[in-house]
């Protein structure tokens, strides 16, 4: 019974209700926004050392057993993804304090943040499929109304795509929960593991229950074909909403894809995991191909989000256990690099009032701090030596070449180069060519030093997980192989007698 | 709203109102063993609310209420994640449910555990939610139309 399994729920939750109750006083909801998440990384920091040094943990919710009660597990990659998601909340947290106004406070920016970690939080941790749905529902909630947060006309038409896909997805997930629930009689994905692992003549309906679920969380992940929800939202609300879901949201939709595809849909790898493979190619070109298009610079961030997915997809597809340690190490890459990017973009905003490319210039030589600050990032994105992007990158490649696939190897590193090409294209148009004649002023006061903050800490991340890429390795290498030997999870949930 | 009051809704949603708050109290207390329980008496005590809205007007409902049905969302979440914490605090898992017998005079026994209080954040979040919603509505009806 571990205490450090529930308190990553336990603690946005409580702080999204308190912050509920103290509707009317804005002082305190920025004082729970900020001690908050700072609460959850230490929390998340907790359990990643305990699972490191004692194994999987696991919590009967009101100690029904398992498998008939729900279930918190924390195996490595969920205890990594919290913790990711706590540094993502922690940087926005901070940031939001600076550049939130008291518009959007009015409307219930942070309880609904909260919300929104609860669900994160709850989906890498749970135990039990239908109860992964229900999370994946408090964060859908939670991130429509942030969405729309504001107001604008934009706003409302990015959140009809996004509001629209990701209910249709979600309604999918549901009948499929329902097809596996008819057919095994139980929820708890280590049982339902141990219960597919001889599936005998029903193999045929198994697997198409479980391209539903891919379908699904393809949906969720922003994957190829339906990703178009993605660069027509995120690049509306508010930057600070924007980093948060480019950070977490769609990588909940990735962990919901390994997880359930190296646990319970394993019977028909050659089919189910080359399809994979082919998603994770057309996403990945799709993405980048759809930013070469672009000159926003939000716009431009959003299309990456998708064709990095397709990086993550390329190591489960893959599914060998360098490909799996590239696949989670990408994650953690990811979201670090990705909150940042839309971080500083919004820096640039509040200097010159404009997103568009066109509008923009003259940064580096009024900022070069700036500028340097946007260059980690977005080099790491590129996958540039010795940044973050660089291992990860570096190790999908090498997992692809001696998997023998070097079709989908050409094309993640055709992609990395296009990758390369649009981030130039924004460091080109925004910080090295002059300012346009009739440049727009600055719209925002930038002198506070908790605008830049976040960003120099991400960056930092970014750097020293590029400086410090072994024992980052190693630990992705632990969660790659706790995910390829399912009977530790299984094992841990039900007990040894299985 | 501009429309007159029928006076008969009025004199029937005044006497209503409290034996519909008194049922859902009656619901709330007799879940867990026999049905009823805190989602479905939040649902009738906002549904008498909501006919006060009818009968009366928003501020009077707003009055009945006390308070902002956010803060009422929030008290009623923090609530039931408190009803889970004996259970933490007895070595067991959260939220598992913990039995207290209350002896009472004439040698008869109370058993009091915490799905009650369970039940009873649940009620209010019920109420706080239904409450917002309804609200925002009707006040959305008030305001003159913005384009």
């Amino acid at each position: 019974m571990s205490l450090a399994v529930i308190l990553p729920i336990l603690i946005p939750l409580s702080a999204g209700a308190l912050s509920l109750a103290l509707w009317r006083s804005h002082l305190a909801q920025r004082l729970l926004g900020v001690f908050g998440t700072g609460a959850l990384l230490l929390a998340a920091l907790w359990l990643l050392q305990r699972v490191w040094l004692d194994g999987i943990q696991v919590m009967y919710m009101g100690n029904w057993p398992a498998p008939f009660g729900i279930v918190l597990v924390a195996d490595l990659l969920g205890a990594i993804m919290v913790l990711l998601a706590a540094i993502t909340a922690f940087a926005v947290a901070l940031y939001s304090l600076a550049t939130l106004g008291a518009e959007h406070e009015r409307f219930g920016y942070y309880p609904l943040l909260h919300m929104l970690l609860a669900g994160v939080c709850g989906a890498f941790l749970t135990g039990d499929i239908f109860n992964l749905y229900v999370w994946f529902e408090v964060m859908l909630v939670a991130s429509f109304a942030l969405l729309i947060l504001g107001g604008e006309r934009a706003q409302m038409e990015g959140a009809i795509k996004y509001v629209t896909l990701n209910l249709i997805s979600s309604a999918l997930f549901l009948s499929a929960i329902g097809l596996l629930y008819g057919l095994t009689g139980t929820l708890n994905m280590a049982d339902l593991a141990l219960k597919l692992q001889d599936t005998g003549e029903a193999e045929g309906l198994v697997t198409t229950i479980g391209l539903m679920f891919m379908i699904a969380f393809g949906i969720k992940a922003a994957a190829f074909p339906l990703f178009f929800w993605l660069p027509a939202s995120y690049h509306t609300p508010p930057v600070a909403v924007s980093a948060l879901f480019a950070g977490l949201l769609t990588k909940v939709g990735v962990y919901a894809l390994f997880r359930v595809f190296t646990l319970i849909f394993t019977q028909d790898t050659a089919f189910t995991h080359e399809l994979l493979l082919w998603l994770a190619a057309f996403t990945m070109l799709s993405g980048v191909l759809g930013a070469a298009a672009q000159f926003e610079f939000r716009r431009i961030l959003s299309f990456h989000i998708v064709s990095q997915i397709g990086y993550m997809l390329l190591g489960l597809a893959l599914y060998t256990p360098l490909a799996l340690v590239g696949g989670v190490f990408y994650l953690m890459h990811h979201i670090i690099v990705k909150a940042n990017l839309f971080l500083i973009s919004g820096l640039v905003y509040r200097l010159r009032g404009s997103f568009q490319l066109k509008e923009l210039g003259g940064l580096y030589r009024e900022r070069p701090g700036l500028a340097l600050l946007f260059l980690i990032p977005a080099l790491s994105l590129a996958g540039l030596p010795p940044l973050s992007g660089f291992f990860a990158k570096f190790i999908l490649v090498r997992a692809g070449l001696e998997a023998e696939r070097y079709g989908v190897v050409a094309v993640a590193l055709l992609v990395s180069l296009l990758t390369l090409y649009s981030m130039v294209k924004i460091w080109n148009e925004v910080f090295w060519k002059a300012a346009p004649e009739q440049g727009a002023a600055a719209v925002a006061p930038t002198n506070n030093a908790l605008l830049y903050a976040p960003a120099i800490v991400l960056a930092a991340l970014t750097v020293a997980i590029g400086i410090g890429a072994e024992p980052v390795y190693r630990l992705a290498e632990q969660a790659a192989a706790q995910l390829l030997d399912p009977q530790a999870y299984i094992a841990a949930v039900l007990g040894e007698a299985s | 709203m501009k429309v007159r009051h029928s006076r008969i809704l009025r004199t029937a949603g005044d006497m209503l109102l409290p034996l519909l708050l008194l049922f859902s109290l009656f619901l709330l207390l007799r879940g867990h063993d026999l049905p009823g329980g805190g989602f479905i008496a939040g649902l009738v005590a906002s549904a008498a609310l909501a006919l006060y809205i009818f009968s009366r007007d928003m501020r009077s409902a707003r009055q009945v209420l006390g308070t902002d049905p956010r803060s009422l969302l929030g008290v009623g979440l923090i609530i039931a994640i408190l009803s889970g914490v004996p259970g933490l605090l007895a070595g067991d898992a959260f939220l598992t449910s913990e039995w207290y017998t209350v002896p009472l005079p004439g040698g008869r026994e109370f058993t009091l555990g915490t799905p009650i209080i369970f039940d009873i954040g649940v009620y209010l979040v019920v109420i706080g939610a239904v409450m917002t919603i309804v609200l925002s509505l009707a006040e959305a009806e008030e305001r003159p139309w913005k384009r």
